[in-house]
Protein backbone atom coordinates (compact mmCIF):
# COMPACT_ATOMS: atom_id res chain seq x y z
CA UNK A 1 0.00 0.00 0.00
CA UNK A 2 1.16 3.10 -1.05
CA UNK A 3 1.29 6.13 1.70
CA UNK A 4 -0.45 8.31 0.40
CA UNK A 5 -3.27 5.64 0.01
CA UNK A 6 -2.95 4.69 3.72
CA UNK A 7 -3.51 8.30 4.66
CA UNK A 8 -6.29 8.54 2.20
CA UNK A 9 -7.70 4.87 3.67
CA UNK A 10 -6.79 6.36 7.32
CA UNK A 11 -9.54 9.76 7.15
CA UNK A 12 -12.07 6.97 5.47
CA UNK A 13 -11.97 5.46 8.80
CA UNK A 14 -12.16 8.18 10.79
CA UNK A 15 -15.00 9.26 8.98
CA UNK A 16 -16.69 6.05 9.29
CA UNK A 17 -15.91 6.11 13.24
CA UNK A 18 -17.43 9.38 13.15
CA UNK A 19 -20.66 8.15 11.27
CA UNK A 20 -20.30 5.70 13.72
CA UNK A 21 -20.91 8.01 17.42
CA UNK A 22 -23.42 9.95 15.17
CA UNK A 23 -25.55 7.34 14.28
CA UNK A 24 -25.21 5.65 18.64
CA UNK A 25 -25.85 9.35 19.80
CA UNK A 26 -28.88 8.98 17.63
CA UNK A 27 -29.53 5.60 19.26
CA UNK A 28 -28.59 6.50 22.85
CA UNK A 29 -27.60 10.12 23.14
CA UNK A 30 -26.29 9.88 26.44
CA UNK A 31 -23.21 7.41 25.54
CA UNK A 32 -21.69 10.17 23.72
CA UNK A 33 -20.35 12.51 26.58
CA UNK A 34 -18.70 9.48 28.66
CA UNK A 35 -17.48 8.48 25.49
CA UNK A 36 -15.69 11.76 24.91
CA UNK A 37 -14.82 11.65 28.41
CA UNK A 38 -13.33 8.22 28.66
CA UNK A 39 -11.25 9.24 25.10
CA UNK A 40 -10.08 12.23 27.33
CA UNK A 41 -9.30 10.22 29.86
CA UNK A 42 -7.46 7.91 27.40
CA UNK A 43 -4.84 11.01 26.00
CA UNK A 44 -4.78 12.42 29.25
CA UNK A 45 -2.78 9.51 30.35
CA UNK A 46 -0.58 8.57 27.19
CA UNK A 47 0.25 12.29 25.37
CA UNK A 48 3.37 10.96 26.41
CA UNK A 49 3.57 7.93 24.35
CA UNK A 50 3.29 10.06 21.26
CA UNK A 51 5.99 12.18 22.05
CA UNK A 52 7.94 8.59 22.89
CA UNK A 53 7.16 7.25 19.93
CA UNK A 54 7.81 10.67 17.90
CA UNK A 55 11.15 10.59 19.18
CA UNK A 56 12.10 7.28 18.51
CA UNK A 57 11.06 7.36 15.22
CA UNK A 58 13.17 10.74 14.64
CA UNK A 59 15.82 8.41 16.38
CA UNK A 60 15.18 5.73 13.92
CA UNK A 61 15.20 8.04 10.56
CA UNK A 62 18.24 9.52 11.70
CA UNK A 63 20.68 6.46 13.16
CA UNK A 64 18.99 3.81 11.47
CA UNK A 65 19.56 2.46 7.77
CA UNK A 66 17.27 -0.44 6.57
CA UNK A 67 20.67 -2.55 6.39
CA UNK A 68 21.19 -2.02 10.09
CA UNK A 69 17.43 -3.25 11.01
CA UNK A 70 17.61 -6.22 8.63
CA UNK A 71 20.54 -6.97 10.54
CA UNK A 72 19.06 -7.09 13.85
CA UNK A 73 15.86 -7.64 13.29
CA UNK A 74 15.39 -8.95 9.83
CA UNK A 75 15.59 -12.58 8.67
CA UNK A 76 19.07 -13.39 9.96
CA UNK A 77 18.59 -12.24 13.24
CA UNK A 78 18.07 -15.24 15.24
CA UNK A 79 17.75 -15.80 18.53
CA UNK A 80 18.62 -12.16 19.43
CA UNK A 81 16.04 -10.82 17.53
CA UNK A 82 13.05 -12.73 19.23
CA UNK A 83 15.30 -11.67 22.52
CA UNK A 84 15.03 -7.82 21.36
CA UNK A 85 11.17 -8.21 20.19
CA UNK A 86 10.03 -9.93 23.65
CA UNK A 87 12.15 -7.70 25.91
CA UNK A 88 10.87 -4.40 23.56
CA UNK A 89 6.95 -5.77 24.06
CA UNK A 90 7.56 -6.09 27.71
CA UNK A 91 9.34 -2.55 28.37
CA UNK A 92 6.59 -0.42 26.01
CA UNK A 93 3.71 1.18 27.21
CA UNK A 94 0.75 2.40 26.85
CA UNK A 95 -2.14 1.02 24.27
CA UNK A 96 -1.22 -1.11 21.65
CA UNK A 97 -1.88 1.05 18.72
CA UNK A 98 0.75 3.57 20.07
CA UNK A 99 3.27 1.49 18.52
CA UNK A 100 1.41 0.79 14.86
CA UNK A 101 3.47 4.24 13.33
CA UNK A 102 7.20 2.65 14.41
CA UNK A 103 6.13 -0.44 13.73
CA UNK A 104 5.34 -0.05 10.57
CA UNK A 105 8.48 2.01 9.73
CA UNK A 106 10.24 -1.19 11.23
CA UNK A 107 8.37 -3.18 8.77
CA UNK A 108 9.42 -1.10 6.02
CA UNK A 109 12.84 -1.60 7.05
CA UNK A 110 12.81 -5.21 6.93
CA UNK A 111 11.80 -6.09 10.52
CA UNK A 112 10.39 -9.80 10.34
CA UNK A 113 6.69 -10.28 10.91
CA UNK A 114 7.35 -12.97 13.41
CA UNK A 115 9.00 -10.23 15.35
CA UNK A 116 6.45 -7.59 15.36
CA UNK A 117 3.90 -10.33 16.37
CA UNK A 118 5.99 -11.44 19.19
CA UNK A 119 6.96 -7.79 20.06
CA UNK A 120 2.53 -7.24 20.36
CA UNK A 121 2.21 -10.33 21.91
CA UNK A 122 4.46 -9.63 24.78
CA UNK A 123 3.14 -6.25 25.32
CA UNK A 124 0.33 -8.43 27.33
CA UNK A 125 3.08 -8.47 30.43
CA UNK A 126 3.59 -5.33 31.48
CA UNK A 127 6.38 -5.02 34.84
CA UNK A 128 4.00 -2.07 36.49
CA UNK A 129 1.10 -3.83 36.65
CA UNK A 130 2.53 -7.18 38.20
CA UNK A 131 1.61 -6.37 41.41
CA UNK A 132 -1.80 -6.05 40.57
CA UNK A 133 -2.28 -8.84 38.92
CA UNK A 134 -0.32 -11.53 41.75
CA UNK A 135 -3.24 -9.29 44.02
CA UNK A 136 -5.99 -10.36 42.08
CA UNK A 137 -4.44 -13.83 41.29
CA UNK A 138 -1.86 -14.93 43.00
CA UNK A 139 2.02 -14.88 42.80
CA UNK A 140 2.18 -18.73 41.53
CA UNK A 141 -0.47 -17.72 38.91
CA UNK A 142 1.56 -14.74 37.50
CA UNK A 143 5.02 -16.27 37.47
CA UNK A 144 3.28 -19.99 35.47
CA UNK A 145 1.35 -17.05 33.11
CA UNK A 146 4.25 -14.53 32.54
CA UNK A 147 6.56 -17.69 31.51
CA UNK A 148 4.30 -19.08 29.44
CA UNK A 149 2.86 -16.26 27.67
CA UNK A 150 6.87 -15.33 26.95
CA UNK A 151 6.90 -18.75 25.37
CA UNK A 152 3.84 -18.89 23.32
CA UNK A 153 5.08 -15.29 22.32
CA UNK A 154 7.88 -16.64 20.19
CA UNK A 155 5.92 -19.96 19.15
CA UNK A 156 2.96 -17.73 17.55
CA UNK A 157 5.39 -15.20 16.20
CA UNK A 158 6.98 -17.97 14.17
CA UNK A 159 3.59 -19.31 12.66
CA UNK A 160 2.48 -16.06 11.82
CA UNK A 161 5.56 -15.08 10.02
CA UNK A 162 5.37 -18.74 8.62
CA UNK A 163 1.51 -17.95 7.55
CA UNK A 164 2.01 -14.17 6.40
CA UNK A 165 5.35 -14.96 4.34
CA UNK A 166 3.93 -18.03 2.56
CA UNK A 167 0.29 -15.57 1.26
CA UNK A 168 2.89 -13.24 -0.20
CA UNK A 169 5.26 -15.51 -1.99
CA UNK B 1 27.37 4.75 11.73
CA UNK B 2 26.39 6.73 8.58
CA UNK B 3 23.39 8.50 8.86
CA UNK B 4 20.87 8.49 5.64
CA UNK B 5 19.16 11.87 7.10
CA UNK B 6 20.02 15.34 8.74
CA UNK B 7 18.77 15.90 12.08
CA UNK B 8 15.64 17.61 10.45
CA UNK B 9 15.15 15.86 7.91
CA UNK B 10 14.68 12.39 10.42
CA UNK B 11 12.42 14.73 12.59
CA UNK B 12 10.39 15.82 9.53
CA UNK B 13 9.89 12.19 8.42
CA UNK B 14 8.79 11.33 12.02
CA UNK B 15 6.31 14.52 12.38
CA UNK B 16 4.97 13.06 8.76
CA UNK B 17 4.87 9.04 9.40
CA UNK B 18 2.91 10.57 12.90
CA UNK B 19 0.40 12.88 11.02
CA UNK B 20 -0.07 9.94 8.54
CA UNK B 21 -1.50 7.55 11.26
CA UNK B 22 -2.61 10.45 13.20
CA UNK B 23 -6.58 9.57 11.71
CA UNK B 24 -5.96 5.97 12.56
CA UNK B 25 -5.08 6.21 15.91
CA UNK B 26 -7.71 8.90 16.88
CA UNK B 27 -10.55 6.69 15.24
CA UNK B 28 -8.95 3.33 17.16
CA UNK B 29 -8.99 5.43 20.36
CA UNK B 30 -12.84 6.86 19.30
CA UNK B 31 -13.88 3.15 19.20
CA UNK B 32 -12.50 2.20 22.10
CA UNK B 33 -13.98 4.97 24.19
CA UNK B 34 -17.38 4.45 22.31
CA UNK B 35 -17.05 0.37 23.05
CA UNK B 36 -16.05 0.99 27.11
CA UNK B 37 -19.02 3.41 27.45
CA UNK B 38 -21.68 1.20 25.67
CA UNK B 39 -20.89 -1.86 27.08
CA UNK B 40 -21.75 -2.30 30.89
CA UNK B 41 -19.35 -4.44 33.05
CA UNK B 42 -21.70 -6.34 35.07
CA UNK B 43 -22.95 -8.37 31.98
CA UNK B 44 -20.04 -10.15 30.91
CA UNK B 45 -20.88 -12.83 33.86
CA UNK B 46 -24.02 -13.69 31.81
CA UNK B 47 -22.26 -15.10 28.61
CA UNK B 48 -20.53 -17.90 30.70
CA UNK B 49 -22.01 -21.80 30.55
CA UNK B 50 -19.54 -22.93 33.30
CA UNK B 51 -18.16 -25.52 31.32
CA UNK B 52 -14.29 -25.16 31.20
CA UNK B 53 -13.48 -25.68 27.46
CA UNK B 54 -16.53 -23.91 26.02
CA UNK B 55 -15.90 -20.73 28.41
CA UNK B 56 -12.28 -20.27 27.50
CA UNK B 57 -13.46 -19.72 24.19
CA UNK B 58 -16.31 -17.38 25.02
CA UNK B 59 -13.33 -15.60 27.42
CA UNK B 60 -11.02 -15.44 24.59
CA UNK B 61 -13.67 -13.89 22.58
CA UNK B 62 -15.17 -11.62 25.10
CA UNK B 63 -11.29 -9.90 25.41
CA UNK B 64 -10.82 -9.99 21.93
CA UNK B 65 -13.86 -7.48 21.50
CA UNK B 66 -13.04 -5.36 24.29
CA UNK B 67 -10.19 -3.34 24.70
CA UNK B 68 -8.98 -0.63 27.37
CA UNK B 69 -6.25 -0.89 30.20
CA UNK B 70 -5.36 -3.90 31.21
CA UNK B 71 -6.28 -3.05 35.07
CA UNK B 72 -10.10 -3.14 34.02
CA UNK B 73 -9.31 -6.82 32.43
CA UNK B 74 -8.04 -7.81 36.14
CA UNK B 75 -11.06 -6.99 37.80
CA UNK B 76 -13.76 -7.89 35.41
CA UNK B 77 -11.37 -11.59 35.72
CA UNK B 78 -11.76 -10.95 39.45
CA UNK B 79 -15.53 -10.55 39.09
CA UNK B 80 -15.56 -13.70 36.61
CA UNK B 81 -13.82 -15.86 39.40
CA UNK B 82 -15.64 -14.65 42.24
CA UNK B 83 -19.26 -15.72 40.13
CA UNK B 84 -18.19 -19.12 39.57
CA UNK B 85 -16.62 -18.81 35.76
CA UNK B 86 -13.21 -21.22 35.52
CA UNK B 87 -10.06 -19.65 36.35
CA UNK B 88 -9.03 -21.09 32.26
CA UNK B 89 -12.11 -19.00 30.95
CA UNK B 90 -10.58 -15.59 33.25
CA UNK B 91 -7.30 -16.66 31.77
CA UNK B 92 -8.05 -16.89 28.44
CA UNK B 93 -9.70 -13.68 28.75
CA UNK B 94 -7.13 -11.80 30.36
CA UNK B 95 -4.47 -12.66 27.64
CA UNK B 96 -7.12 -12.20 24.90
CA UNK B 97 -7.97 -8.40 26.35
CA UNK B 98 -4.13 -7.52 25.76
CA UNK B 99 -3.38 -9.78 22.74
CA UNK B 100 -6.21 -9.96 20.53
CA UNK B 101 -8.03 -6.52 19.09
CA UNK B 102 -10.89 -6.50 17.17
CA UNK B 103 -11.65 -2.64 17.97
CA UNK B 104 -7.93 -1.78 16.36
CA UNK B 105 -8.20 -4.46 13.77
CA UNK B 106 -8.94 -1.75 11.42
CA UNK B 107 -6.06 0.37 12.59
CA UNK B 108 -3.47 -2.61 12.69
CA UNK B 109 -4.95 -3.55 8.98
CA UNK B 110 -4.10 0.08 7.48
CA UNK B 111 -0.43 0.24 9.33
CA UNK B 112 0.72 -3.00 9.17
CA UNK B 113 -1.20 -4.97 6.39
CA UNK B 114 -4.59 -6.38 6.63
CA UNK B 115 -3.19 -9.93 6.09
CA UNK B 116 -0.56 -9.52 8.88
CA UNK B 117 -3.23 -7.96 11.48
CA UNK B 118 -5.91 -10.75 10.41
CA UNK B 119 -3.63 -13.64 10.61
CA UNK B 120 -2.02 -12.50 14.72
CA UNK B 121 -5.63 -11.64 15.54
CA UNK B 122 -6.78 -15.25 14.94
CA UNK B 123 -3.23 -16.37 15.93
CA UNK B 124 -3.35 -14.85 19.40
CA UNK B 125 -7.27 -15.60 20.09
CA UNK B 126 -6.30 -19.70 19.57
CA UNK B 127 -3.43 -18.72 21.73
CA UNK B 128 -4.99 -17.31 24.70
CA UNK B 129 -7.11 -20.24 24.99
CA UNK B 130 -3.91 -22.54 24.87
CA UNK B 131 -1.93 -19.96 27.59
CA UNK B 132 -4.81 -20.48 29.29
CA UNK B 133 -5.01 -24.00 28.97
CA UNK B 134 -1.42 -24.88 29.52
CA UNK B 135 -1.28 -22.08 32.94
CA UNK B 136 -4.03 -23.65 34.54
CA UNK B 137 -2.27 -27.01 33.63
CA UNK B 138 0.59 -26.65 35.64
CA UNK B 139 -1.40 -24.79 38.35
CA UNK B 140 -3.26 -27.74 39.02
CA UNK B 141 -0.10 -30.16 38.93
CA UNK B 142 1.90 -27.80 41.86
Amino acid sequence: MRKSEASKIGWWFLLIVVVIYIIAGIIKPDAIMPSLQFLWDIFVRIWWVFLLVFGLLSVLNYYVQPKHVYKYLGKSSGIKGWAMAVIGGIISTGPIYMWYPLLNELQKHGTRNGLISAFLYTRAIKPALLPLLILYFGLTYTIILTVVMIIMSVIQGIIVEKIVDNKSN
Amino acid sequence: MLAENTPKQAVFKAAKAIWRSFPILLGAMLLVALANTLIPKAAYGYLFFKNAILDSFIGSAVGSVLAGNPITSYIIGGELLAQGISMTAVTAFLVAWVTVGIVQLPAESILLGKRFAITRNIAAFLFSVIVAIITTAIMGAL
